[in-house]
């Protein structure tokens, strides 16, 4: 037996993820992996399979050699696939062998449990590996970093040259050495520490028995590495790997991972934050403005795909004339197709197209435009439930009418809510209305249970697109795009100017004393009593009633926060950015 | 607010579409926007039919399942409220009429389905009983003040509905202003009211055998999913309406999916108010196997689904909802695949249509029966001159047809046979059976030798029941092919009949040989001794035995003879539908696990050989968002996103092959950050990440695994 062992289990529930593999002997490749089971295995278990199996969105079958093996010419490692049975005969074997030799097997289990792999760096470490995929020269700079990860397994070969080189080029912050690598690596060699440390964890609380231990890792690992490296020189034909840490019971295995990835309140990430790159948070504009100057690879295959989807609209229609409804599911923006879909074969029929992803949409928005746009009806309802009988029974009474509702994101923030999508299930449970629609999240279909499931007549289509979702997340608030102001400016001047005059001077004397107060940055707001009092002395109200009702109508608006201090008294805050806010004074004093 | 909703609407009114326009206009679509042809037309035609057909079969199907239950409910109805009706204002009454009469219907967890039992019970109490009937969900229903209004303007609604007079009219007009304070005491005052009216106009009019319920007739109230209901509100509901029960003869029937002992653990109070009778629906699993006899199982329809296909129902059914309905629309979307993709579908009608049809094939679909797999193996087996010759398609489909005929009878048969046996060799469930003869040759399964040797030693009581089952099978078909086999099987029989009885003739005048005698032990011990002997030679002789023999030996001959899986006949592609994946495809999709391969194997989706990659990993060219997410799965809960951003500035950099060391622009630089903002957003937008103040420009993953 030799080389690295690695397969995809039979068992659907597997995800080994295990086996950092190490047969101590004559091994020195560290290797990773995981495995997913096979999708078909998945799709017989259906939809809870499938959200159960794809909670563990695992990439499949990675096998990453970690960097020093790389330099020891990954060629001389044959992998090789064998079933999980053989591997683990093959390491319980080789335990034993340790045993009788009296190896240094002890340490070994720590330096590759689990949570060693949970290194902050591995993401810079992968960039590289996908960096060097394509078989492309590989710029300069990642071959020094790549180097620079590989620091725990060959600092001792790194000539002084080589630091200084790395420590001069501006990059080398580039990459996250987890903390305890840095640790080790002052021990151990002369790196120079002048950087502050940039590792913490996230509630920066230094546990001593995890530093402790990470040091016993790292002087293991040091055992290790020699003994690497005095077999390298030795022998290097035979490079033995074997998994460890198979796991028989497999499901709690999952069930392990889960709570490993979720329970453990110390996670490593890096203490970097954007304010430190210098990079400003780019607006909506920009970000577009931007994205234009760049055209996505592929444009070929990407409209091939495209042409074949395209051919499915006759299916459609017929399957949607038959009862079914249909939804869209897959990467990538649905709305371009959805949109020629609609030019092409709706034009000569009613129809109503809803962008779920607009945040303010509402499903009484959506009934609304039907009664009135489309039935013509001007009354009003007494709630959503009564309009929604209405409609029902209009269309019950009336056998001619037929309507083809297309919606844009299903799952949207705002329509994912239970009451929402039971309406739209029986608006579209409704044999003369057509619904077709597109989901993204990945949990979209547990909004659905089994009696909504029913009433939606779902026919799922997968649309695999890979069209950018520009106007999906153009109104999310990401926290890279920065929030610019217009849409609250413009909605500022338009509910200041249905305002009565003394309302406007109350708002205004608010805005003001905020404005005053920018540079404080204990501010919570105005206290209300305060508030009144200005207002009073400014002649804007006469008693402390008629500005509260003042104030619902700003706070009906979101122009107006009210919060309760430590004291218990109620101040009041504009969350509005100071920025819009000066702008709006100015133009309002202009036009004044 | 405009841009939210950028509605396109036409105000363009197909005013007169009925119902046959529809259908041409859905026709339209039928062959792939191509010009209408005569062809698909009538393949469209075609399919309608067998769909209309096959859907009134499963809805009498469901009728008649129903029509036991119903009939149980009405029985209760009846007793229920006697005394009420006969105004009896005896003592007993008075104590007892605390307690409102209540029908729980167990009806399973295939709440899909309960739909169209309430339907269907609601239409035939409102006909045979009484006009209130009011049916209540839960979601209806937050509180009692909903609750109750609902009941309300049902009940009246009802009413209304049954005499719309002007007068009636009118009243609603009144109702509905006064809407706002429905109670309990409101509704009796109006069903008094009612009932004196009516009662009065009922003495007038006519007299029926049920006059009493026509006096006073009961507001049933169907409370469809008793689960989801909150304890206050029925708690409350069910005292409320207790008190009125004098005054309202209310019934209430409880849709129950679960177990009855719900009841009692969602009103541990209330429950002394109820008086409650439990009725059992029919089982979906029987259901589905009544459906798969009606429809599948049978000559009747022509079309058929092969075993991956109905497989891949089947499993649906079981793995996922117990839904027949669901099982139903599968099989529409089965017969509407088949249709649309096969041409020669067409062919896929009754025999005497099939006669005409095929002397109207055009040159093309004939060209095409021609190219069928099952056809041409046919051709080869022939000789040459007869060749030319086997072009009559009529002959096949008709031989495909008988060959249903028997194949049928036969699984039937074998059915009934192996359904019994210990541990179910050939599975206990007849589309168990189904789908394995289907598959291959059900004689050569390694199950198929066990389940004979477990035959031969049944019982002859089992074996005579199981013979008199494959006589009704043989009787109830329509087809006289295997006529023969049905007189031998009678034969057997009544073999077996006369076997008992000279049986017991034997066994008789043997205890009395035995009780005559008188021995000493060692008489004993021999006489018993030699009473083994023979009993074990006798046993190879045995009649019964040698005519167990031939019963199991002519099974096994049937099995063999007809029971070949149907893709061995000639032009079975005609009528069997395949498409399995297609099915799983649009019913049983798995949207995460497209994602993740769109996202993990950007090559499954777009055919650049920049793109294939052995090991799993993802070239550097790939998608920004595949890149993204490649790189997310590396960190566990948080992710630092300054980290991440340069990861991915690196992965794109090296694929675009510009130079890092010379100062690349700052233009390059801003773009990159824009594409890397946009993979964030659009990984957002898909629910892996999520924004997080745990820590300043960190992202949460949402997703765990591979970390």
């Amino acid at each position: 037996m030799s080389g690295v062992q690695s397969r995809v289990s039979p068992s659907p529930w597997v995800t080994s993820r295990a086996t950092l593999v190490a047969s101590w002997l004559r091994t020195r490749a560290v290797l990773r992996e995981w495995t997913l089971p096979p999708t078909l295995k998945f799709s017989g278990l259906g939809r809870f399979g499938e959200v159960l199996g794809a909670q563990c969105l695992a990439p499949r079958e990675t096998l990453i050699v970690m960097s020093h093996l790389k330099q020891q010419k990954v060629k001389m490692l044959e992998v090789q696939f064998v079933g999980d049975d053989d591997v683990l005969n093959h390491i319980l074997d080789k335990e034993e062998e340790y045993l009788k030799n009296g190896c240094v097997a002890s340490g070994g289990n720590k330096v590759y449990s689990f949570q060693t792999r949970k290194k902050p760096e591995k993401m810079a470490e992968l960039a590289y590996e996908i960096a060097k995929t394509s078989g492309k020269s590989v710029p300069l700079i990642c071959k020094n970093t790549e180097k620079m990860a590989s620091t725990p397994q060959s600092s001792k070969k790194q000539s002084t040259s080589e630091k200084d080189q790395l420590k001069s080029d501006e990059k080398n912050e580039f990459l996250s050495t987890p903390y305890r690598l840095r640790k080790r690596l002052t021990a151990v060699s002369t790196f120079p520490s002048d950087t502050e440390s940039e590792y913490s964890d996230s509630n920066s609380e230094d546990d001593k028995g995890i530093k402790q231990e990470e040091e016993k890792i790292s002087e293991v690992l040091m055992d290790q590495k020699r003994l690497t490296k005095h077999s390298s020189l030795s022998s290097s034909s035979c490079k033995k790997v074997s998994a460890k840490k198979m796991k028989k019971d497999t499901t709690t295995d999952l069930v392990e991972e889960y709570f490993e990835a979720h329970s453990s309140s110390k996670v490593l990430t890096s203490d970097r934050t954007l304010q430190k790159l210098k990079r400003t948070k780019l607006d909506q504009q920009t970000l577009h403005n931007l994205l234009s100057k760049f055209s996505p690879p592929f444009s070929a295959e990407l409209k091939q795909l495209n042409e074949q989807y395209e051919r499915l609209f006759h299916k459609w229609m017929l399957q949607l004339h038959l009862g079914f409804n249909i939804v869209l599911y897959g990467l990538g923006s649905k709305k371009e197709l959805l949109e020629k879909f609609r030019a092409s074969m709706l034009q000569d029929s009613v129809h109503v197209v809803i962008n779920g992803f607009f945040p303010g949409i509402t499903v009484k928005s959506i009934l609304n435009s039907i009664t009135e746009e489309i039935l013509e009806h001007m009354g009003t309802f007494r709630s959503v439930l009564d309009q929604l009988d209405w409609i029902i029974n209009r269309f019950k009474d009336d056998s001619s009418l037929e309507l083809f509702l297309l919606i844009h994101n299903l799952d949207s923030q705002m329509l994912r809510g239970d009451k929402s999508q039971q309406i739209l299930g029986q608006l579209s449970s409704l044999p003369k209305i057509y619904l077709i629609a597109s989901i993204d999240h990945i949990n979209a279909p547990l909004m659905w249970d089994h009696s909504k499931q029913s009433l939606y007549n779902w026919l799922w289509y997968e649309t695999t697109t890979y069209r950018p979702y520009t106007e999906e997340t153009s109104y999310e608030n990401s926290l890279l795009v920065q929030q610019c102001g217009t849409l609250a400016l413009s909605s500022l001047i338009h509910v200041f100017r249905s305002l009565t005059p003394n309302a406007r001077g109350i708002f205004r004397l608010l805005i003001k004393y905020q404005l005053e107060n920018e540079e404080n940055p204990s501010y919570i707001g105005l206290s209300f009593q305060d508030f009144y009092q200005q207002c009073r002395e400014a002649f804007l109200v006469n008693s402390d009633l008629t500005l509260r009702a003042q104030l619902t109508e700003f706070r009906d608006h979101k122009l107006l926060r009210t919060k309760k201090g430590t004291d218990g008294v109620e101040y009041l805050l504009i969350p509005i950015d100071t920025g819009t806010l000066s702008d709006f004074l100015e133009k309002e004093d202009k036009e004044a | 607010f405009e841009r939210s909703m950028s509605f396109h609407i036409k105000k363009n009114y197909r005013k007169f579409q009925g119902l046959i326009s529809f259908l041409i206009f859905s026709a339209d679509y039928f062959n792939e926007g191509e010009s209408l042809s005569e062809d698909s037309k009538l393949r469209f035609d075609t399919c309608q039919l067998l769909w209309q057909q096959m859907k009134s079969e499963a809805e009498e199907l469901q009728e008649e399942l129903n029509k036991n239950l119903f009939d149980k409910l009405i029985e209760f109805l009846e007793k229920s409220h006697l005394e009420f009706r006969k105004k009896s204002t005896n003592w007993n009454y008075q104590i007892k009429s605390r307690e409102i009469p209540t029908a729980a219907l167990v009806l399973g967890v295939n709440v899909t389905d309960h739909d169209l039992t309430f339907k269907g019970l609601t239409a035939m109490l409102r006909d045979t009983i009484t006009p209130y009937v009011v049916s209540l969900q839960a979601k209806e229903c937050p509180d009692v003040k909903h609750l109750l209004q609902k009941l309300a303007s049902q009940v009246m609604g009802c009413h209304i509905d049954m005499e719309s007079t002007e007068e009636e009219e009118e009243e609603c007009v009144q109702l509905s202003q006064k809407k706002m304070h429905y109670s309990m005491a409101f509704l009796s005052t109006w069903y008094r009211n009612v009932t004196q009216k009516k009662g009065s106009e009922s003495v007038n009019k006519k007299i029926t055998s049920s006059s009493q319920w026509k006096k006073s007739p009961p507001i049933v109230i169907i409370l469809k999913d008793i689960e989801s209901f909150s304890t206050k509100v029925l708690q409350d509901f069910i005292i409320i309406s207790s008190q009125y029960l004098h005054q309202l003869p209310i019934v209430l029937v409880l849709g129950i999916a679960t177990s009855p002992i719900i009841i009692h653990r969602l009103l541990p109070h209330a429950v002394s108010f109820l008086c409650i009778e439990l009725l059992q629906s029919l089982s979906c699993k029987e259901h589905l196997a009544k459906l798969l006899d009606k429809l599948l199982l049978t000559t009747r329809f022509p079309f058929k689904l092969n075993e991956k296909a109905l497989q891949v129902l089947i499993n649906i059914f079981l793995y996922h909802d117990f839904s027949v309905q669901n099982f139903i629309k599968g099989l529409q979307l089965a017969i509407l695949e088949h249709f649309y993709s096969q041409p020669l579908s067409i062919l896929c009608c009754d025999l005497p249509e099939v006669k005409r049809r095929i002397h109207s094939l055009s040159e093309d679909q004939c060209e095409s029966i021609r190219r069928l797999p099952s056809f041409m193996r046919y051709v080869e087996k022939q000789t040459p001159e007869k060749q030319v010759a086997s072009l009559t398609n009529e002959r096949f489909l008709k031989e495909l047809h008988i060959y249903h005929e028997n194949f049928f009878i036969v699984l039937k048969c074998l059915h009934a046979f192996t359904s019994s046996l210990p541990k179910y060799p050939l599975g206990r469930q007849i589309r168990e059976l189904y789908c394995a003869c289907l598959e291959k040759n059900i004689w050569e399964s390694q199950e198929y030798e066990p389940a004979l040797q477990l035959l031969r030693m049944l019982a002859k009581d089992e074996l005579m029941a199981i013979l008199h089952k494959c006589v009704e099978v043989f009787r109830s078909s329509p087809g006289k092919q295997l006529g023969s086999t049905a007189e031998k099987l009678k034969e057997f029989l009544a073999q077996f009949q006369s076997l008992e009885e000279s049986n017991e003739e034997e066994n008789g005048s043997g205890s009395q040989q035995k009780g005559l005698q008188k021995t000493d032990l060692y008489h004993l011990q021999k006489s018993l001794l030699e009473m083994k002997e023979l009993r074990s030679s006798n046993k190879k002789q045995t009649k019964f035995e040698v005519q167990r023999d031939k019963v199991v030996d002519m099974i096994d001959n049937l099995v063999r003879k007809y029971l070949f899986p149907p893709d061995t006949q000639t032009l079975y592609e005609v009528v069997y539908f395949t498409g399995a994946h297609t099915l799983r495809e649009h019913l049983n999709a798995a949207p995460r696990i497209a994602l993740h391969t769109a996202l993990n194997n950007p090559y499954h989706y777009l055919k650049n050989q920049a793109l294939k990659s052995e090991d799993d990993s993802i070239p550097n060219v790939a998608p920004d968002i595949c890149i993204a997410y490649k790189l997310h799965l590396e960190c566990s809960r948080l992710i630092n996103v300054v980290d991440w951003s340069e990861a991915f500035a690196t992965v794109v950099t090296a694929a675009e092959e510009t130079d890092p060391n010379s100062t690349a622009s700052e233009e390059i630089k801003e773009i990159i950050h824009a594409r890397f903002i946009r993979a964030v957003s659009e990984l957002e937008l898909l629910g892996f990440i999520k924004p997080t103040k745990q820590k300043t420009d960190h992202v949460a993953r949402l997703t765990w695994g591979g970390c």
